[in-house]
C-alpha cells in the first residue's frame, strides 16, 4: 500500500472523471454549449504537460548536481511522455477549436507556443540521438533541456501576455473565474488536472522501469 | 585576473583571429549581401510592411547561423583545452558572444543599409528601429554562441545547430519582430517600451543562463 496509493488514486480520479465529466451537469454558453466538457480532457493534457516537463527540468538540474545516470532517464523519459501528453492536448484542442472558433488552427499565440514547445523537445532528442557517449550524451542534454525549458516557459507565459489570444485568460478574454466555472465544473476539473498529471507520472515510471531493466539486460548478455 | 580582463583578453584575441583570416567575414558578409539580392529578384519590391520587416528578420537570422555557427566549431580541441587552463572557460564564452554581438550588429547595419536601398523603405522611426536591431543583434549573437557551444559538443553539424537553435531563438525573434513593426509604423515610444524592455530582459535571461550553465558542457 505504501508505494501504490497514488496509482489508485490516479486510478479512481481518472474514473470518476470520465464519469461525472459526462453527466454531471455544465453551464448553457453560447457556442461553447456541450463541447465546454472538454474542459476536463484537454486543458489537463497542458497542465500534465507542464508538471512532466517541470520533472523533466528537475531530474536534470539533478543530473548535473551528481551524474547519476537515473536522473538522465528521468529527464528523457519525462521529456517523452510529455510529449506524448502534448500531442493529446492538440488534438483535443483541435477538435474543440474546430468546433468553438471555426478552424482546428487558428493562429493563436498559446497554439504557437505549444507547436513550439513540442520542437523544442523532439531537438532535445535529436540531440540526444546524436551523441554516443552515454555520460556525454545526459551532460549535454541536460544542459540544453534547462536552456530550452527557460526560454519554453517564457515564450508560453510572458509573451502572450503582450498580445492578444483567443484563449481565456489573456488579452480581454475572461478568464476561469469569469467564465461561468462555476462550483460544479470546478469539482470535476481539479481532480481531473490531478489525475491525468498522476498519469503522466505514471507511465514516465513505467518507462523509467523498462529502460533500467533493459540496460540490466543488456549488461548480462 | 579578473573574469572582465580575461573577457578583454579574449575578445582581442577573437579579434586578431578574424583578422587574420578575413576570408571567413567577407564570406559571411557577401552572404547577406547575395541573400538580400536573391530577395531583391524574387519579391522586386515588398509594398506590404509585415512582409518586408519578416523577410529581413529571417535573412538576418540565417546570416546569424552561419556568422555564429563557427565559434566553437572553428577552434580544435587541443587549443579549446589550452585556453580553458589558461583562463575561466565562462571568460571565453562571454568574450564569443561580445565578439559576435559586435559582428552581428555589424552585419545587420550592412544588410539593412542595403535592404533599404534595394527592396523599399518603409521605416518610420529610426531611432526605434536602430535600438530593436541593436537588441535583437545582441540576443541572436547570445542565443546561438551557446547552442554552437553545446552543437560543437555533438558532432558540429550545422542542421543540429539550426534545429537547436530555432525554437530556442523564437521568443526572441517574434517580440524583436513586433517591436520593429511598431518603429516601421511609428508607434509612439509609450506603446514600444514594453517590447524594448522583454528583449533587454530575455537578452540578460540568455547571458545569465549560458553563464550558469556553461561549466557543465565545456569538460570533455
Amino acid at each position: 500500500m505504501k508505494n501504490y496509493w497514488w496509482k489508485i488514486l490516479c486510478a479512481g480520479l481518472l474514473f470518476y472523471t470520465l464519469v461525472a465529466g459526462f453527466i454531471t451537469p455544465v453551464p448553457r454558453l453560447d457556442i461553447l454549449n456541450e463541447s465546454i466538457r472538454n474542459l476536463y480532457f484537454h486543458v489537463p493534457m497542458w497542465f500534465a504537460m507542464m508538471a512532466l516537463l517541470t520533472v523533466s527540468l528537475v531530474a536534470s538540474i539533478r543530473y548535473l548536481g551528481g551524474y547519476k545516470s537515473r536522473f538522465d532517464q528521468v529527464a528523457l523519459q519525462a521529456a517523452n511522455v510529455s510529449m506524448l501528453l502534448g500531442v493529446l492536448g492538440l488534438l483535443t484542442g483541435m477538435l474543440w477549436a474546430n468546433f468553438t472558433w471555426g478552424k482546428p488552427w487558428t493562429n493563436d499565440p498559446k497554439l504557437n507556443g505549444v507547436a513550439i514547445g513540442m520542437l523544442t523537445y523532439l531537438a532535445y532528442f535529436v540531440l540526444r540521438g546524436s551523441i554516443e557517449d552515454p555520460a556525454k550524451r545526459a551532460r549535454i542534454s541536460a544542459v540544453y533541456n534547462i536552456f530550452a525549458y527557460v526560454m519554453f516557459m517564457v515564450f508560453i507565459n510572458v509573451l502572450p501576455r503582450l498580445t492578444a489570444s483567443l484563449h481565456p485568460g489573456n488579452g480581454g478574454n475572461p478568464g476561469f473565474d469569469t467564465y461561468d466555472l462555476d462550483s460544479d465544473m470546478r469539482l470535476v476539473f481539479y481532480p481531473a488536472v490531478f489525475g491525468w498529471i498522476l498519469l503522466g507520472v505514471w507511465l514516465m515510471s513505467q518507462r523509467v522501469r523498462l529502460a533500467r531493466i533493459s540496460e540490466k539486460l543488456s549488461e548480462t548478455n | 585576473m579578473s573574469l572582465a580582463a580575461q573577457v578583454a583578453h579574449l575578445f582581442r584575441r577573437e579579434l586578431m583571429l578574424e583578422q587574420r583570416q578575413k576570408y571567413a567575414f567577407q564570406g559571411i558578409l557577401l552572404y547577406v549581401i547575395s541573400t538580400i539580392f536573391i530577395c531583391k529578384f524574387s519579391f522586386r519590391e515588398i509594398q506590404a510592411v509585415p512582409s518586408w520587416n519578416a523577410l529581413f528578420w529571417i535573412i538576418l537570422l540565417f546570416a546569424a547561423v552561419n556568422a555564429v555557427a563557427k565559434s566553437f566549431v572553428q577552434e580544435n580541441r587541443g587549443r579549446l583545452l589550452y585556453l580553458y587552463t589558461l583562463c575561466d572557460p565562462r571568460a571565453l564564452l562571454l568574450a564569443k558572444m561580445l565578439y559576435n554581438a559586435l559582428l552581428m550588429f555589424f552585419l545587420a547595419m550592412t544588410g539593412l543599409g542595403i535592404y533599404l536601398l534595394l527592396v523599399g523603405n518603409p521605416v518610420q522611426d529610426y531611432g526605434q528601429f536602430l535600438l530593436v536591431t541593436f537588441l535583437g543583434s545582441l540576443g541572436f549573437a547570445t542565443v546561438f554562441t551557446m547552442i554552437s557551444a553545446i552543437a560543437s559538443k555533438a558532432g558540429n553539424n550545422f542542421t543540429l545547430m539550426a534545429i537547436l537553435g530555432f525554437p530556442v531563438m523564437l521568443p526572441l525573434l517574434i517580440t524583436v519582430i513586433r517591436a520593429s513593426k511598431n518603429a516601421i509604423d511609428g508607434l509612439d515610444w509609450s506603446v514600444s517600451w514594453k517590447f524594448h524592455l522583454a528583449i533587454a530582459v530575455l537578452n540578460v535571461l540568455v547571458v545569465a543562463l549560458s553563464y550558469l550553465l556553461f561549466p557543465y558542457l565545456w569538460r570533455d
